[in-house]
């Protein structure tokens, strides 16, 4: 079974999220994400400043198989990105939370709300 | 369309060996055993073993098949005059699109072993059929499901393949490139669609397992579907389905040195209908010169019109995107393009296939 951490939420789309004490929101893929995708040689990432509908295509993800959209999972404007994780894709495999790809401040942060917890999206991938 | 999947003699290896699963033309296959790009690495720099029992080994044998296969294949087994040697072909239908392409065996005049697709074996095996009974041949077709069947492949893999199964050793060390020979129940090939030296080992579903186990002891790495795309795509080998298929013509595909039309008296299925329609694209590699990944359907923009790429990944071992793609026929290796990749048109490069063989960079 793959790793979900209980301080994360999650989008049924695939990304964690980490609430920040400065109010702002880490987004990454979860680690099933990964695993399903398979190698990651590329990633394309939302510019900073630009802003983000909650659902919203904002990023793309390709492993050695497949392309993939990164969706925002809240309305907001995109404060960093992680150029780091640019340069070594490979790092999202290596661990999916160690890895953000790039950080929101939200428009409205009741949107959380919204989103899953670890157990909810744990039964929303054994569906 | 819902059937359950197909599981080959080696299911319970790939599980055991935590493999990822999928299904591929109606089999539940491994496409990786946890990591596509070091299963790829693994085949360029050593060895790596890849269960293809999906596939269909045939065995055509009686007195009229060198006939019959003469006329069946777009390539000639006349060529084949060593005994075992093998030859790589599209078999046509009458309007000279790819009902599949095969690797054929010569064993003897009147004994030939097949291997096609799995996705197609059974159309291949109803059209070949209808072919016996409207050439009236005497020949004697049989599938072979009863075999699993391995590919073993890398710079180290005969050596390693004869550590593990000693009993097949000295036959594997004097096989020549693309010939294969029965050693007992088990069939031999040098062949491979990986661009590397290897074997293709065919042997009874039952002994699989053992076989299989005693490769992996000798340190022959578990490849899945995932490794084996970008290892023939790097190779520059055509996957039915992908770059080819009945609509498709083999000019069109890069496949015309597999037609062979020296004899003009060997009248095989298709080539009337090439001879009427010559080729009106070429086939050729494409190197992204900017971050991203090609894949299969994306547009092509050349100077001397558009184009289309029909099978692209990412290249473990050139560390870029490479495509196949079928171009107007002024375009030349060297020419810059520009391909659609999903709404953004991105620079890259023409190039001539393979773009590896032997673990070395061609381009």
């Amino acid at each position: 079974m793959s790793n979900l951490p209980d301080n994360l939420k999650y989008a049924a789309s695939h990304e964690w999220v980490r609430s920040e004490t400065d109010g702002t929101l880490t987004v990454g893929i979860t680690d099933h994400a990964q695993e399903a995708l398979g190698d990651v040689v590329f990633l394309e990432l939302p510019e900073v400043g630009r802003k983000v509908a909650a659902g919203e295509s904002c990023a793309v993800i390709e492993s050695v198989k497949a392309a993939s959209d990164i969706y925002a999972p809240v309305s907001g404007e995109v404060v960093a990105n992680n150029s780091a994780a640019v340069d070594a894709p490979e790092s999202v495999n290596a661990d999916a939370y160690a890895t953000w790809l790039f950080k929101l401040r939200p428009d409205a942060p009741a949107q959380l709300d919204a989103l899953l917890d670890a157990a909810g999206y744990s039964a929303s991938i054994a569906e | 369309m819902n059937a359950p999947a197909r599981l080959t003699p080696l299911h319970d290896q790939h599980l055991a060996a935590g493999a990822r699963m999928v299904n591929f033309a109606g089999w539940d296959m491994p496409v990786n055993y946890g990591s596509q790009i070091a299963e790829h690495h693994a085949v360029r720099r050593r060895a790596g073993m890849f269960d293809v029992s999906h596939m269909l080994a045939l065995d055509l044998t009686g007195t009229d098949a060198t006939p019959f296969l003469r006329q069946l294949l777009a390539n000639d087994v006349a060529r084949l005059r060593q005994p075992g040697k093998a030859l790589y072909s599209c078999m046509l239908n009458k309007n000279g699109g790819v009902i599949d392409d095969l690797i054929v065996y010569r064993l003897a005049d009147d004994d030939y072993r097949l291997v096609v697709n799995a996705g197609t074996a059974d159309k291949d095996l109803a059209w070949m059929r209808s072919r016996i009974a409207a050439a009236g041949a005497n020949v004697t077709l049989q599938g072979r499901r009863d075999l699993a069947m391995i590919a073993v492949q890398g710079p180290q893999a005969r050596e390693l393949f004869g550590t593990a199964l000693p009993q097949l050793r000295e036959a594997t060390m004097v096989l020549a490139p693309f010939v294969g020979t029965r050693v007992g129940e088990a069939f031999i090939g040098r062949t491979g669609y990986t661009g590397e030296d290897g074997l293709e080992l065919a042997l009874p579903a039952a002994e699989a397992a053992t076989a299989w186990q005693a490769l992996a002891a000798a340190g022959i790495a578990p490849c899945g579907l995932g490794a084996r795309d970008t290892l023939r795509l790097e190779a520059g080998m055509n996957l039915y389905g992908q770059d080819m298929d009945e609509s498709v013509s083999p000019l069109d595909a890069g496949l015309a040195w597999t037609v062979d039309l020296r004899d003009e008296s060997r009248d095989f299925v298709g080539r009337e209908a090439l001879a009427r329609n010559p080729a009106t694209k070429r086939l050729l590699g494409l190197v992204l010169e900017a971050p991203g990944v090609l894949r299969a359907h994306m547009p092509v923009h050349t100077d001397a019109g558009a184009g289309e790429t029909s099978s692209g990944s990412f290249s473990p071992t050139l560390e870029k995107a490479i495509a196949f793609a079928r171009l107007p026929l002024d375009v030349e290796p060297g020419d810059r393009v520009s391909v659609d990749v999903r709404g953004k048109l991105l620079p890259a490069r023409v190039v001539k296939l393979p773009f590896v063989r032997n673990g070395e960079a061609l381009i």
